[in-house]
């Protein structure tokens, strides 16, 4: 079974709560997924109008694992502030770790990645860091004490896939016993299958369910997905090979010229 | 006073974060809060002073990919 620092998962599908038509579609989405966490975030709440609690109240009563997120920071301090405001809130030690360095692309500033999870962990958080499937990157991010990496598929809601195979496979190949999780980018149920075929321990994503035209139904497609992937890694797949290699036994043949 | 709350300008003389978070109804709401941009824990907030100028950021659970 799937750990993720010591908690044990039985879904290798995580699941974001954001982007949906209704939160009562989220919720049916969740449940479809078969998930064991979504996650989360934190943004200014009013005093009167409340939308926060109202959200707060429909994740509850879902009786999941939390992971709160620090998207939309973009410097060490902003993240760490947001980290820590999240785990009292939330009452986890679990943080998914966003450093954003660039507006069009999403993509993680890896330098500010890397000293807010140092931060962060000595702090005693829990990090999950939404990163690149750069190695020396990874090994820094192992360094500095995350016992869980998140690579990205594709940038944030672009539904691309991975975008880079030979990438994810060296990570996978350099990191045999560290949980790795594709983090964004995946689009159809597909990229997920691919993603676990490659040997990645989980899935995460959003917009892919949220924005279908039928989130609940997607969400059950990509959950098929996940654990059609995983399956088809623990059995060993072949080996693509450029000849053909016949399936039907030569021996044996008929001689009818 | 002028405090900045969420970005917006609040005339007011709180006593401190505590009072100031009771002063705009967020009573027994579930928030996180930080002061110029530090983290408030919620049982520092009944002693942590605020101050003409200072910024306040008050936030709660929502939506997250």
């Amino acid at each position: 079974m799937l750990k993720l620092y010591d908690h044990a998962v039985e879904s290798r599908l995580l699941l974001g709560t954001a982007l949906y038509p209704s939160p009562a579609i989220m919720a049916d989405a969740v449940r479809a997924a078969r998930c064991d966490i979504v996650t989360v975030s934190l943004r200014r709440e009013s005093g009167t109008a409340r939308a926060g609690q109202d959200f707060w109240g429909f994740i509850r009563d879902l009786g999941i694992r939390v992971l709160p997120n620090t998207a939309g920071c973009h410097t060490v301090k902003e993240a760490v502030t947001t980290a820590q405001m999240a785990r009292e809130v939330f009452g986890t030690p679990w943080v998914k770790l966003e450093v954003i360095n660039d507006a069009d692309t999403l993509q993680p500033d890896v330098f500010g990645l890397v000293e807010a999870a140092r931060i962060l962990t000595k702090d005693g958080f829990q990090v999950f860091p939404y990163c690149t499937e750069d190695l020396g990157v990874a090994e820094r991010l192992v360094e500095a004490g995350c016992e869980v990496l998140m690579p990205w598929g594709a940038p944030i809601g672009s539904a691309r896939g991975l975008n880079n195979v030979y990438g994810l496979r060296s990570l996978r190949a350099h990191f045999p016993d560290i949980p790795l999780i594709v983090d964004a980018g995946l689009g159809v149920p597909s990229h997920a299958a691919a993603a676990m075929e490659l040997g990645y321990d989980a899935v995460l994503l959003n917009t892919a369910v949220a924005k279908a035209g039928d989130p609940v139904k997607m969400a059950n497609a990509f959950a098929r997905a996940v654990e059609a992937g995983r399956l088809a890694f623990e059995a060993d797949p072949l080996e693509p090979r450029d000849m053909a290699a016949p399936s039907t036994p030569v021996l044996g043949k008929a001689f009818l010229e | 006073m002028s405090i900045i709350v969420n970005g917006e300008p609040h005339e007011c003389a709180p006593s401190s974060l505590a009072a100031l978070l009771t002063d705009l109804g967020y009573g027994d709401a579930i928030v996180a809060t930080a002061l110029n941009g530090d983290f408030v824990p919620a049982d520092a907030r009944g002693e942590t002073a605020v101050a003409d100028g200072d910024r306040v950021e008050i936030l709660a659970p929502m939506q997250g990919g």
